[in-house]
């Protein structure tokens, strides 16, 4: 069954002297899933990423990473890694960075001089191949680094905030990449505080808080899931709130408005014809969807997880 | 094997890249220039009062002292270059993340530590053939001056380097970048103190001297090294009379020599085991 999973952790825990920076992480990414990992800053995000990766040895709990343990150099051939802020040799040109990148994965010079070719291309970087990395910008650095982590065509990426630093046209060629790669099966794992990124490149997501995962969710769930209604009107009784309720739940009264979840928005010219009918004087109807921002705080808190 | 070879290269070109090698190359021009001045005065001052086979023996031992008192300098360069070269090298990579992108690639993180190893002994061995052979050639050319046993002097001047680059990269798999200077020179501090007691030691006899010498020379044996080096280039006449300042009255056995094999592999397998255990 393992192998149905790219990643699967179970009680992951890491402990630094006297402070818990994980406490238990326990979750799967499905094969070729993009996996959005979000979590208020001191969560644990990045430690968790370095103890899946083999960077950081976990205190205690176990994990795999394409049905094979941490560490296994076999799986880690099949993974590709762009780290958080830009940290790599920036003396090297972008073609020797990258075929430097490439030869430690052992590929063929022939191989990796197509592959060089390919990378610098995809990241729109072909005519930069032959400068030195500390000329390039934030953004260009960034591209380099995400042709990096594609250098083995792995089967699993994980990207630490890969939109850092990026102006519109750098995130677009992002999320571009982000979409091929899942067209060709490649399993996403996603780090990022840009939460209407998540939104539009992620399958799943996970919040953690405190280094543990508090609420996992389909993210198209999320979009085509339930609607909050706000209705200000003046007028309605009890009676009219139970008639409500059979096109949503959770009907509520905030003063004059009412609140109500509904599943499907097609329901709002009904819910509005009945109100009518009831002589009750509507002001506003506003549907609002939950986006993942909404999530994000309702889950981790406005308190940030501190 | 690729992998060593790979950060061994990238260790070497970084060096190159980065103009360290330009700044040493530089510098240690500008002291065999100085020293080739020195000496041509010195030989022509002794030259031009040599007249019997008195004084030819006096210009031979004269090129031999000043053949070991560049060889002191050279083996001092080398070592700091060895320090200053590897300092860096693990804690810099660990400290700006750049190792990250490293180690997550399907390979052994001691491939990485011996990789750095090559490629930092491949740099010094460069310097020092361009530091030695321009000494070793000045006193060859001007002097008309071999000494003998040259070939093992300099391997263990090289050797000697090469525990010291050794011991700051076990330094530096632990510590930050200025730690780690400051702790291998520290070593070495005492190390080359320790020589010295040693060396007045055995000048006046005294036992307890020699051994804290040797003390010394356990925690890290690189004044015995240069001790033993400076002594197989030395020619005999000198030896007997013991009257320079870069030989000692007690020449390290050869169990120092083998100790020292063994502190280098110690140091390297310290530095791998450290590297491994370490949250990177």
């Amino acid at each position: 069954m393992t192998n149905d999973y790219a990643i699967e952790t179970q009680a992951l825990r890491k402990v630094f002297g006297s402070n818990v920076a994980v406490r238990g992480l326990t979750f799967e990414v499905k094969r070729g899933e993009v996996f959005g990992f979000l979590g208020p800053n001191g969560a644990g995000k990045t430690t968790s990423v370095k103890m899946l990766l083999g960077l950081v040895h976990p205190t205690s709990g176990s994990a795999s990473l394409l049905g094979r343990p941490l560490e296994d150099r076999q799986a880690r051939a099949q993974v590709g890694f762009l780290p958080e802020h830009f940290r790599f040799h920036d003396w090297l040109t972008a073609a020797e960075f990258l075929s430097v990148h490439g030869r430690l994965h052992n590929m063929t010079p022939t191989r990796l001089h197509q592959r060089v070719l390919e990378l610098l291309e995809l990241v729109g970087l072909t005519p930069f191949a032959d400068k030195q990395l500390h000329t390039f910008s934030k953004g260009m650095l960034q591209r380099v680094g995400l042709a990096q982590a594609l250098v083995n065509e792995p089967a699993l990426v994980f990207l630490d905030e890969p939109t850092s630093g990026l102006d519109p046209v750098g995130r677009r060629l992002v999320r571009d990449i982000i979409r091929q790669l899942r067209a060709s099966g490649t399993t996403v794992f996603l780090n990022s505080h840009l939460l209407s990124e998540v939104e539009i490149t992620c399958d799943r997501v996970a919040f953690i808080k405190h280094g543990e995962v508090v609420h996992t969710s389909e993210v198209s769930a999320l979009i085509d899931g339930e609607t909050t209604v706000s209705i200000r009107a003046r007028g309605f009784n009890q009676q009219t709130l139970t008639d409500l309720a059979q096109w949503g739940r959770a009907v509520r009264t905030e003063g004059d408005l009412i609140i109500m979840a509904i599943s499907d928005e097609d329901a709002l010219p009904a819910i509005t014809r009945r109100l009518v009918e009831c002589n009750v004087e509507i002001f506003s109807i506003v549907p609002q969807r939950l986006s993942l921002e909404d999530l994000f705080i309702q889950v981790v808190g406005t308190d940030g997880g501190l | 094997m690729n992998t060593i070879l790979v950060i061994a290269h990238l260790t070497y070109r970084e060096a190159i890249r980065r103009k360290i090698v330009l700044a040493a190359l530089v510098l240690g021009m500008a002291f065999l220039l100085l020293y080739g001045l020195g000496f041509y005065f010195i030989q022509r001052e002794i030259t031009s009062e040599m007249s019997d086979l008195q004084d030819k023996l006096l210009h031979t031992e004269a090129s031999n002292f000043l053949l070991l008192a560049g060889m002191y300098v050279v083996n001092f360069l080398t070592i700091a270059i060895a320090a200053l070269v590897s300092a860096d090298s693990l804690a810099g990579e660990i400290q700006s993340g750049t190792i990250q992108s490293i180690v997550t690639k399907p390979i052994r993180r001691s491939e990485v530590v011996l990789g750095k190893w090559f490629g930092h002994a491949f740099l010094i061995l460069l310097y020092m053939i361009l530091m030695a052979g321009g000494v070793t050639l000045i006193v060859r050319v001007m002097g008309g001056f071999a000494a003998s046993n040259w070939v093992t002097g300099m391997v263990l001047l090289y050797f000697n380097s090469l525990i010291i680059m050794t011991l700051t990269l076990a330094f530096s798999s632990s510590m930050s970048t200025l730690a780690t200077g400051g702790a291998v020179f520290g070593a070495y501090g005492l190390a080359f103190i320790g020589g010295w007691v040693e060396r007045i030691g055995s000048l006046v006899s005294n036992q307890t001297a020699i051994d804290l010498g040797i003390v010394s020379s356990l925690l890290l044996p690189s004044e015995a090294l240069w001790n033993k080096a400076s002594s197989v280039m030395t020619s005999p006449l000198t030896a007997m009379t013991g009257m320079t300042p870069f030989t000692s009255g007690s020449v390290p056995s050869n169990l120092m020599l083998g100790y020292s094999v063994l502190y280098l592999l110690g140091m390297l397998a310290i530095t791998i085991r450290r590297f491994n255990q370490r949250d990177l």
